[in-house]
């Protein structure tokens, strides 16, 4: 373990690394602070760039770009109150109370300083758990890869802040693009209507770029350019964070453990951790009452969280092949193009790869800091930047990424084309999106693992469910599915309780 | 650790040529090469395709004084990089890296594509099948295992190695033949190449992997598997241990993947000739001769000529087996 651990040393202190991070982490910052932009979009945008960088290096920019979007997009909230990320949606009201106080250092102090504390936390949450995990994984067969992918499809449907039946259509519909191609167990082409283009599949990074970018930039269309802020110097960002530290200690530690365990869910990322922490910071709160005020609490808690959740993010991507968020989702796919297979043996084969990551996401979460502050100096010139030149430049971007990606394919293009118009369509309608993206990366991975694993037990199912893991996992799959008719069982209970007394 | 510096050090080393090669173009004379050529490869990076494409392309760089970009058209099986090379135009600026499949999906009914549909430049490696059981298998050679597949009823053997219908499923359906078997004695479990099989098989999913016996290399290496014995005609000088069928079981039979580089059809004579002479340096160049030996791959060499009887033999053998095992699209 220390061999590869020093081993990761060399292959993180190089050149190209570190300017690649650098750069990375000045993008991932202006593109969080920009509303509009998502931390996903910076990642997708990433992606063609990526094909000419070392594998080191590539990981490098996924990872420092996130986490720097994720704290960026907390400015735009804090100072004019419009998130510049969704996972800053959840204390953009909060943020923006503290400014309007006069408080706008130490809500921007309190974003930064604890989204890096919340990043480390989650680092050393994967630094643990994943090659302990990496160890049971290994014994892993087709039949606990199938449940453990149809799990990923399930929790994607009940954490997607809609109505789970459009959540499930979603998802169900990712899995019919998946079928695309010949990319099946019986070899069979399905969907191709004859053309060697679609024989090939569906590429989900260029759906991801439609679905996450083309379809972002056709939202800011139809809307207005954010105000512009006010001006007036702030003072030291930094100041008082300490003793905030001290003072909300257990509402920082859960942030962090809930982003982290949030984060490792399939489908759900850093803003629904925001969002989870900060109405637990509400609900345990001793003031509770000055929540909505402009009051640090739930500030420290779910600004921990997200963060922290990006981190958790990449424990069940690096291991199966799951993605964790969105951002792994486009990650795994990178991870394939540089030879970096997920799976458990890459803790084994290619652990100074791993360690490498580690140092990585350590170092971006301290780079956060000096370049937050940094960011915070110039944000007001960052949000002055007018929308319609930023989205035609998104545009290009999006077009040329998936050209070169796919190897100078113009089919490519077609395809973000595509699903940059059914994106924007579902979200218009409700039709969480992530929902759909988790279906199309997973499809494959469901329907090899079943078919191949009905093969080997010559048709019986029961192995599904006489292994003990599989058992496992099958019981944890059927609670998610059955979770949202639970849920409202429960409040169609509650609602007659509550109503009978009234009469 | 050691692949990624040493890829990073190639990528390094390609911007730089790239960079270079930009720079020098526009001085240079009218005659072919006067632009970088692209290098279409059908199979994903990483894999030992790309990574013959790779070195092919690094020493043909040197030799024909242009940028040689390798491009990753993958998907639909190998289709679609096929296609993108096959249409290309045929001006010597887009050749490929075409292999076995070629033989093989159109008999699927998969394309029209064939070998006659290209200008063959050189064949330039073969791999043949290996038999690969987990390090705990009760058989200790090839020969126990041929007896106890023969005594058990069909489908109780699981084999993997590559998708339904692959180059190493027709290997053990071959194999299975030559042994006087029906194709489907042992069932086959398809699988997303030969590196999740060997996965498989070390955690106990299936019985034989039949992948060749360099792609087994990491799970050999880490003592989870072993290789019984090899279909070809002679051992691979790489792993001497392992015996051929012949000598084993007095089987000849012999099955390879190759790889070998081609162009769209009607490429001039004069820019074929360059690039065969190209090509038959490269082989013989001692950088391609270490790489492949390295890795375990075996190198084959054959001209256009040689190339392409070579590839209407296997197209014809391919044909046979695929209708035997019921895999050949029915006309």
């Amino acid at each position: 373990m220390s061999s590869s651990f020093l081993a990761a040393f060399p292959l993180v202190f190089t050149q190209d690394v570190l300017i690649a991070m650098i750069a990375s982490a000045i993008y991932g910052m202006v593109v969080g602070a920009l509303p509009g932009l998502t931390a996903t979009m910076a990642t997708a945008l990433l992606v063609p760039v990526t094909f000419y960088l070392s594998p080191i290096a590539a990981i490098a920019t996924i990872i420092t770009s996130s986490a720097m979007a994720i704290f960026a997009g907390d400015i735009p909230g804090c100072l004019v109150r419009i998130p510049g990320t969704p996972a800053s949606a959840a204390y953009t009201d909060e943020a923006y109370k503290m400014t309007l106080k006069g408080q706008a250092e130490t809500a921007l102090g309190i974003c930064l300083w604890f989204s890096a504390l919340g990043g480390i936390v989650g680092t050393i949450a994967l630094v643990l758990i994943a090659p302990a995990l990496a160890e049971v994984a290994l014994s892993f067969s087709t039949f606990e890869y199938f449940w453990l992918a149809i799990l990923g499809l399930m929790c994607s449907t009940l954490v997607a802040r809609s109505s789970p039946v459009k959540a499930i259509a979603a998802m169900l519909l990712g899995l019919l693009v998946s079928c695309i191609g010949i990319e099946n167990p019986a070899g069979t082409p399905r969907f191709t209507f004859g053309s060697t283009d679609l024989l090939g599949g569906i590429d989900a990074i260029a759906a991801l770029v439609g679905v996450f970018a083309l379809a972002e930039v056709m939202r800011a269309v139809t809307q207005k350019d954010p105000p512009s802020i006010p001006d007036r110097k702030l003072g030291s960002i930094l100041k008082g964070q300490i003793e905030l530290t001290k003072r909300y200690p257990k509402q920082q530690i859960r942030g962090n453990i809930v982003g982290t365990l949030i984060g490792a869910l399939p489908g759900a990322g850093a803003d629904m951790a925001a969002w989870v922490s900060y109405s637990l910071s509400k609900r345990f709160s001793k003031e509770r009452e000055k929540f909505g005020t402009g009051h640090p609490e739930g500030l420290v808690e779910a600004g921990a969280s997200n963060n922290a959740a990006l981190a958790g993010g990449w424990i069940p991507a690096l291991l199966f092949g799951i993605p964790g968020d969105t951002i792994t989702a486009i990650a795994i796919g990178v991870l394939y193009m540089k030879g970096l297979n997920p799976g458990p043996t890459l803790f084994t084969e290619k652990a100074s790869s791993m360690y490498a990551l580690y140092i990585i996401f350590l170092l971006a979460n301290l780079l956060m800091i000096p370049l937050g502050i940094a960011m915070i100096r110039i944000s007001k010139h960052v949000l002055k930047a007018p929308r319609s030149l930023i989205m035609p430049v998104i545009m290009v971007f999006c077009a040329v990424g998936a050209f070169s990606a796919a190897g100078n394919n113009l089919y490519a293009v077609l395809i973000v084309a595509f699903f940059g118009i059914a994106g924007y369509l579902m979200e218009e309608n409700g039709f969480p999106v992530a929902a759909m993206v988790l279906g199309i990366v997973m499809g494959t991975m469901v329907e090899q693992n079943f078919v191949t694993s009905l093969i080997k037990s010559d048709g019986s199912i029961l192995p599904f469910l006489s292994r003990p893991i599989a058992a496992f996992l099958a019981f944890l799959t059927f609670i998610a599915l059955f979770w949202p008719l639970i849920a409202w069982l429960r409040r169609y209970k509650a609602s007659l309780d509550a109503a009978a007394p009234a009469r | 650790m050691d692949s990624i510096s040493r890829r990073s050090i190639l990528a390094g080393g390609a911007a730089i040529g790239a960079a270079a090669g930009l720079g020098v173009a526009p001085a240079r004379a009218q005659a072919w090469p006067a632009r970088p050529i692209t290098m279409v490869c059908p199979w994903g990076a990483g894999g030992g395709t790309d990574q013959t494409a790779r070195i092919v392309a690094s020493i043909l760089e040197r030799d024909l004084k242009q940028p040689v970009s390798v491009v990753n058209r993958t998907g639909g099986s190998g289709v679609v990089g096929h296609s993108a090379i096959a249409t290309a135009a045929p001006d010597g600026y887009t050749i490929g890296m075409i292999t076995v499949e070629i033989t093989m999906m159109h008999h699927q009914g998969l394309t029209d594509l064939n070998p006659t549909s290209y200008t063959p430049l050189a064949l330039m490696n073969e791999d043949p099948p290996g038999v690969q059981v987990p390090a705990n298998s009760p058989y200790k050679n090839v020969k126990e295992l041929a007896d106890a597949i023969k005594a058990a009823p069909a489908g109780k053997f699981k084999a993997s190695g590559t998708g339904q219908g692959g180059i190493w499923h027709l290997a053990l359906i071959g194999w299975l033949g030559a042994m006087g078997l029906k194709p489907d004695h042992v069932a086959w479990v398809p699988s997303n190449g030969a590196a999740p099989a060997m996965q498989d098989l070390a955690a106990g999913g299936v019985d034989i992997v039949t992948c060749s016996v360099p792609e087994a290399r990491a799970m050999l290496d880490a003592g989870k598997a072993r290789s019984l014995a090899i279909m070809a005609d002679q051992r691979n000088p790489q792993f001497k241990d392992v015996p051929t069928l012949n000598e084993m079981l007095g089987i000849k039979y012999s099955v390879g993947a190759w790889r070998g580089i081609a162009a769209p059809k009607g490429l001039p004579a004069d820019i074929q000739a360059r690039l065969v002479t190209a090509l038959k340096s490269a082989y013989e160049s001692k950088e391609f001769q270490e790489f492949m030996a390295a890795r375990g791959f075996g190198t084959k060499f054959a001209d256009p000529a040689g190339f392409a009887s070579f590839m209407a033999n296997g197209d014809k053998m391919m044909a046979e087996a695929m209708k035997a095992a019921g895999l050949a699209k029915k006309a």
